[in-house]
């Protein structure tokens, strides 16, 4: 039978890769290969996936160097030779083995303010806002909404392993989705929040995430819009 | 905070020394810089060539910039773009490079703005004059 040679990352930070021997098969992802792993030769690999068809985003890793939902990788797109090397996601804590400790990602969701608030003066006795569909606040929120926080794209920044207190990708993407939403009422807080150093000034437009994002979302571009945001709030003073 | 905001649970407080005000109208600083820069760069660097190209001696080349203020006017503006725009690059860098993010740097790079500035008007002066 044809096997795969299977390098898996164990143990927490100072851990270090174990091989391991993987049937090949038709069709094959790379989740089936951990999962098979787990199964079959050693139970005590800890690793996280949820509903393995790209909706959850629990899955990601990183295969091969990059970061990558394994649900949805092929074996075959990324073999080298009959050889893989899964590792957990970088730029977060690895717990054990292919799990990181998510909280910083989602702590800096918080910090640019990723939850919507609502506009003052809205109460819930009021009739539904209504958002036309091709306006342009609506068009620029819809090309980053489809984010389900997967991290891959903070674990693929260059600047969030520079400056472990940059925001990162998924969270400014967050905050310009918001930021084009007309009903939200805490855009001055928002801009201030993804403003600076840890901020959207920080991102050098290398478009890892942009490359990498499994929803072909853009936080490049998102990253850009905010930085003009922020830009325009501050000539106007409203910063 | 608007009423509106009633109930809205505010995140972690950012990271110490990140001034959003700060941060962003040094941002502007810098672009604006880099298109006065892109302009003054071509002029300087086509003048420079016209020079070599021609031959012309220091002599000449001093009597063509001497008390000529229209000179002395790009190069004070050219002085004044650098003396924005590299500081807040190499604050940046610092930042990036060696995880300086005191409040030192922001001192450091001031001097540099400074030095920068004291020294290029020197120098634009030294042709004019």
């Amino acid at each position: 039978m044809n096997m795969l040679q299977v390098s898996v990352w164990r143990g927490g930070a100072s851990g270090g890769y174990r091989i391991y021997e993987v049937p090949r098969q038709e069709s094959q992802s790379v989740l089936d290969v951990v999962t098979y792993i787990q199964r079959h030769i050693d139970p005590t690999l800890s690793y996280r996936f949820a509903c393995r068809v790209g909706m959850c985003g629990a899955c990601a890793m990183t295969v091969n160097g990059v970061a990558r939902w394994t649900c949805r990788t092929h074996v075959s797109k990324v073999v080298k030779g009959n050889a893989i090397q899964i590792a957990p996601l970088a730029n977060l804590p690895v717990i054990k083995d292919l799990v990181t400790d998510m909280r910083g990602f989602f702590d800096k969701w918080a910090r640019a303010r990723g939850q919507f608030v609502s506009g003052s003066g809205t109460t819930r006795k009021d009739d539904f806002a209504r958002v036309a569909s091709d306006s342009p606040e609506r068009v620029a929120a819809n090309a980053g909404i489809e984010c389900i926080g997967c991290g891959v794209c903070y674990a693929s920044c260059d600047v969030v392993s520079w400056n472990p207190d940059y925001l990162g990708p998924a969270a400014l993407n967050r905050a310009w989705t918001l930021v084009n939403d007309v009903r939200d009422g805490a855009r001055r807080e928002r801009l201030a929040a993804v403003a600076g150093d840890a901020g959207c000034h920080a991102c050098h437009t290398h478009l890892a995430c942009s490359e990498r994002c499994p929803k072909d979302i853009e936080p490049t571009a998102s990253i850009a819009g905010l930085k003009r945001a922020v830009a325009r709030a501050a000539l106007k003073g409203e910063l | 905070m608007s009423s509106g905001q009633a109930g809205y649970a505010a995140g972690p407080a950012a990271a110490p020394g990140t001034n959003a005000k700060f941060e962003t109208w040094l941002w502007i600083a810098q672009r604006a810089s880099a298109v006065v820069l892109a302009l003054c760069v071509l002029v300087h660097l086509v003048t420079i060539i016209y020079a070599v190209r021609h031959g012309l001696t220091g002599a000449a080349i001093l009597g063509r910039t001497r008390g000529n203020g229209v000179g002395l006017a790009f190069y004070t503006l050219y002085v004044l773009a650098i003396a924005v725009h590299a500081p807040i690059g190499l604050r940046t860098l610092c930042q990036e490079w060696l995880g300086w993010r005191a409040a030192s740097l922001n001192w450091v790079v001031g001097a540099v703005a400074l030095a920068l500035f004291v020294f290029g008007l020197r120098a634009g002066w030294a042709v004019f004059a």
